[in-house]
């Protein structure tokens, strides 16, 4: 496979967090960025505010590739704790960079990678006074260094660190002074630049760095949401952060003062979900963001959401389960949960986003999708899209969006029918009317969670009940032609082999396809976005011998999912699992794919 | 419970309010309860005030969790949204439809086990953000569906039918809302009609949370002999501490009252609830006495009752979070979608 090359390596920053690293790492990954060179940066980090070891990768993919590659050709080795594991995990031919205030004879134990000190810590201890000002000019000494070896452009550099401290003015000259040491020292003691470094293109044009919680938050506005709830979860609470920030920036109205939204912090994850079901009873359009443990707590209020009709959009931010499980480390490990969550025969929506990108457009459809089947819908992202920064198409909003409200009766529809009865099937299409608190006498109806006839009334008669839950059931399987559709990349030439993934899976699956091509391995791939799968996905497993279904979990959640819900043959669909709580890269999934038809060929 | 319709019966005569309404028009379904129960007595209580507020049906909102008296929001105004939701979850439930539009009326309906027990952390905190919300916690120390589980505010050495004695200290509802700022705290009992119609007209006009605690005894399992939620105890230890009365603002306060004996309390709808102090030495608007004074009566096995504690300064949740006058259902999407530019201009900061 490809090693490390100009436009084309993996960097690593180790360093301890609350240190204040990650400020000096956004902005060596901006600098790239603004460099017109495409980028990757993924956040790995401890379930804790300050003292254990946190890691931040930068990718530089010249050829756009969104995923990680899975090999580290470069580090920058900022804690003493780590340094071993570190130099580790450097590729061959790799290069460390660590601070050589105090030496560590120790790393020159591989004679297959290249060892750098810089005297970091020594260079600012001596130019600035301040004890939290040395450790933080620390940070910006290695950007420094980093600029010389990758040759980055010093003048982007102190355009963004203009831009970061915009109305603190005087801390831009201290914070170049510190870029400046580092990369005066790299220029006196190393060959710089490296072999494998930036060089400037234009394919960043039209593109932004942004999370998908960022975007989710900002798509929820966008698509018109007035309600949200939550309590605060890792890795989802930047979810509603951005949608408060957005809301309170763009949406107080500047006559009265009020807002046109309300947002509530939740005392728990049950309390959210009632919050979240209670406004979109009466009318809001509202969402709930937060993680496993969370859709766990919420899963009573979800069945009674699927069982009485009301509009819920839970986004899910997946994090590593079970239990506790690691915070902050990414996995897809809440598919089936989402898919069938509650007691009782239950079954729901569930959006599958991939990027940042697609947060934004989903959110809103999330809502779209909820108030016109009325029923929950899924959000299902994750750490490795939520929270870390990924280069996409900068976002726009069709001009012509309108909301899609559902099925609501107003006033004067109100006035004009002799009676109501909120779960009657009237239009033939599954999807009853509901009516709104405060609207008409003649609209008011009792929402019950237990057993009730089409005409909203109680019953315990077996008849009755399974009108309406079989009317659910199909309900259901309509909503899979309004999911969006799934995405399918051809190989140049007929391949016997396909592929399926969803969510944050995409860049890396898209990558490890394009190389197993190159590499004369033809395999076509199908990126499924929703849940009820659409008759494409069948369609697309009958075509091939065998199936891989690359997804991150331990138990194979999509894979037993497409055995359940479509007429896929179990023995054509093979499981490629990866669930170390690290995000998905490229060469696990050609590596897996690679050497599962090795062996096909040998047998 | 198999819900059956009420039939409805006017009489020649009757009398109506003021949107020409008569008391029977604030029905709902046949009450499925036991017969005797405390609940139906509540029941006839909110019909009876919302009727005699002239409130429109169609702007009341009931909600509930689950359990007898969370059944009973069946069973009046039948033109009113309701919703049974979740056991214990009322409370949240309740706070989000009130969010949406702040110009109706929310009353919830709940009891001790679904407030006390599973409830416990959704009231508290209803109570903690001045929903404006009126809740009727129908207690009666007993878990009715389940037949016959003490519940949270069971005293300690009640008995049950069966002959269990209870050990735990009860949770007393009034003194935990005051403990963690509730605005409007009464208590009442089913039986006492006259009182409970005129705190509910009161709870409904004040702007916030208000909460009624009702003992209402339960005939089939915790009225016998030995129980401290039982009609006759209840009658025996009943001791009214404030009278409340509402006045609505179209009215005059004809009333005469004694300085000490008797205050007003201005509403914000412009009403006023004239309190009529039977204690002469209590003051319902000064919590700590009146934390102090229900702490004394579970000491004496005292049933306090009245309006015990009212503050009419406290924002409530529509004020504190800004909501708009038009219910959030209703705000165009031309109001609420920032526009292509703001888009453009909030994504500097990724480049």
């Amino acid at each position: 496979m490809n090693g490390p090359g100009i436009n084309d390596f993996t960097l690593r920053v180790a360093t301890v967090n609350g240190t204040g690293s990650a400020s000096a790492n956004g902005l060596l990954m901006k600098t790239i960025f603004r460099m017109g060179v495409p980028v990757v940066g993924k956040n790995i980090f401890p379930s804790n505010i300050q003292g254990l070891p946190t890691w931040y990768e930068i990718r530089v993919t010249g050829d756009g590739y969104a995923g990680r590659d899975g090999e580290i050709h470069f580090i920058i080795a900022m804690n003493p704790e780590t340094y071993a594991s570190d130099l580790a995990d450097l590729a061959p031919g790799g290069v460390l960079l660590y601070d050589s205030t105090w030496p560590r004879p120790q790393l020159l134990s591989r004679p297959d990678v290249t060892v750098l000190g810089a005297p970091l810590s020594a260079m600012c201890n001596e130019a600035f006074k301040a004890a939290r000002s040395r450790i933080l000019m620390k940070n910006m000494a290695y950007v420094g260094v980093a600029a010389a070896l990758f040759d980055l452009d010093l003048n982007v550099i102190e355009q963004l660190v203009t831009e970061m401290f915009a109305g603190k003015e005087k801390l831009i000259p201290l914070n170049m002074q510190a870029v400046a040491l580092g990369h005066d020292y790299a220029k006196q003691n190393f060959e710089c630049p490296l072999d494998f470094r930036v060089s400037p293109l234009d394919k960043t044009r039209g593109k932004v760095m942004i999370d998908g919680n960022t975007a989710a938050g900002i798509g929820a506005v966008f698509g018109g949401a007035t309600f949200g709830a939550w309590y605060p979860i890792t890795p989802s609470t930047s979810l509603m952060d951005a949608f408060q920030k957005y809301c309170e920036e763009l949406r107080v109205d500047p006559e009265t003062g009020q807002n046109n939204f309300c947002i509530l912090q939740a005392e728990d994850e049950l309390a959210a979900a009632g919050l979240t079901i209670g406004a979109a009873w009466a009318g809001a359009r509202g969402f709930t963001p937060t993680s496993g443990p969370g859709v766990s707590l919420m899963s009573e209020f979800i069945g009674f959401a699927y069982y009485t009709e009301v509009p819920l959009v839970i986004c899910d931010i997946q994090r590593v389960g079970p239990s506790t499980g690691m915070p902050t480390r990414t996995q897809q490990c809440d598919i089936q949960l989402c898919a069938y969550a509650s007691h009782g025969d239950t079954r729901h929506l569930v959006l599958f986003p991939s990027h940042p990108g697609e947060c934004f457009e989903f959110s809103a459809k999330a809502l779209d999708l909820a108030e016109r089947f009325q029923t929950p819908v899924f959000f299902l992202s994750d750490i490795d899209i939520g929270m870390n920064d990924w280069m996409v198409d900068e976002l726009t909003w069709p001009e012509d969006y309108v909301p899609d409200r559902g099925k609501v009766l107003d006033a004067t529809q109100l006035e004009e029918i002799d009676a109501f009865y909120r779960y009657l099937d009237v239009d033939g299409d599954t999807i009853p009317y509901r009516t709104l608190p405060g609207t008409h006498p003649k609209g008011a109806y009792f929402l019950r969670g237990s057993g009730h006839t089409k005409l909203g009334r109680y019953t315990e008669k077996g008849d009755e009940y399974k009108e309406v839950v079989d009317r659910l059931y199909q309900k259901w399987k309509r909503a899979a032609a309004f999911m969006p559709s799934p995405v399918l990349k051809s190989a140049n030439r007929p391949a016997r082999y396909g592929m399926i993934a969803v969510g944050s899976s995409d860049a890396a699956v898209t990558e490890a396809r394009d190389r197993l091509e190159a590499a004369g391995i033809p395999v076509d791939y199908l990126r499924v976005r929703g849940f009820p799968f659409n008759e494409e996905v069948d369609a697309f497993i009958d075509n091939y011998e065998e199936v891989f279904v690359i997804e991150q979990n331990r138990d194979a959640q999509l894979l037993n999912l497409l055995i359940t819900e479509t007429s896929a043959a179990k023995e054509k669909l093979v499981p490629v699992l990866h669930y170390s709580g690290e995000p998905l890269n490229y060469r696990f999934v050609y590596e897996a794919v690679e050497t599962a038809l090795k062996v096909r060929k040998i047998a | 419970m198999t819900s059956f319709v009420k039939p409805k019966i006017h009489r020649l005569n009757e009398p109506t309010n003021a949107l020409g309404k008569s008391r029977a028009d604030y029905d709902g379904a046949m009450s499925t309860l036991c017969a005797g129960c405390g609940h139906d007595s509540v029941t006839a209580a909110l019909a009876r005030a919302f009727y005699e507020l002239s409130s429109d049906p169609k702007d009341v909102v009931k909600v509930s969790g689950i359990g007898c008296s969370s059944k009973t929001t069946t069973y009046f105004l039948k033109d009113a949204h309701g919703a049974n939701t979740v056991h214990g979850r009322m409370p949240s439930f309740a706070t989000g439809a009130a969010a949406v539009n702040k110009h109706l009326t929310y009353v919830g309906v709940s009891g001790d086990g679904d407030s006390l027990s599973i409830g416990l952390g959704q009231m508290a905190h209803a109570i903690r953000r001045n929903v404006d919300m009126i809740y009727m916690l129908e207690n009666n120390g007993v878990y009715g569906l389940t037949k016959g589980q003490f519940s949270a505010s069971s005293d300690i050495g009640s008995k049950a039918k069966k002959g269990a004695t209870n050990m735990l200290p009860p949770i007393d509802p009034a003194i935990m809302a005051l403990s963690i700022g509730a605005t409007f705290v009464a208590r009442s009992f089913s039986g006492d009609k006259k009182q409970l119609v005129s705190l509910i007209k009161a709870g409904i006009a004040h702007r916030g949370f208000a909460l009624i605690d009702v003992i209402s005894p339960c005939v089939s399992f915790n009225d016998h002999k030995g129980s401290t939620k039982s009609y006759a105890h209840t009658y025996q230890y009943y001791h009214k501490a404030v009278h409340a009365d509402y006045v609505p603002p179209s009215e005059e306060i004809t009333a005469a009252y004694e300085e000490g004996e008797s205050m007003p309390v201005e509403l914000h709808d412009g009403g006023t609830i004239l309190l009529r102090k039977l204690d002469a030495d209590y003051d319902p608007t000064d919590r700590t006495a009146a934390m102090a004074k229900l702490m004394e009566s579970q000491q004496t096995q005292e049933i306090l009752t009245g309006l015990l504690y009212i503050d009419e300064s406290r924002p409530a949740m529509a004020e504190h979070k800004k909501l708009p006058d038009t219910p959030l259902h209703s705000i165009p999407y031309e109001t609420l979608n920032p526009g292509a530019e703001a888009l453009r201009r909030i994504q500097e900061e990724f480049r």
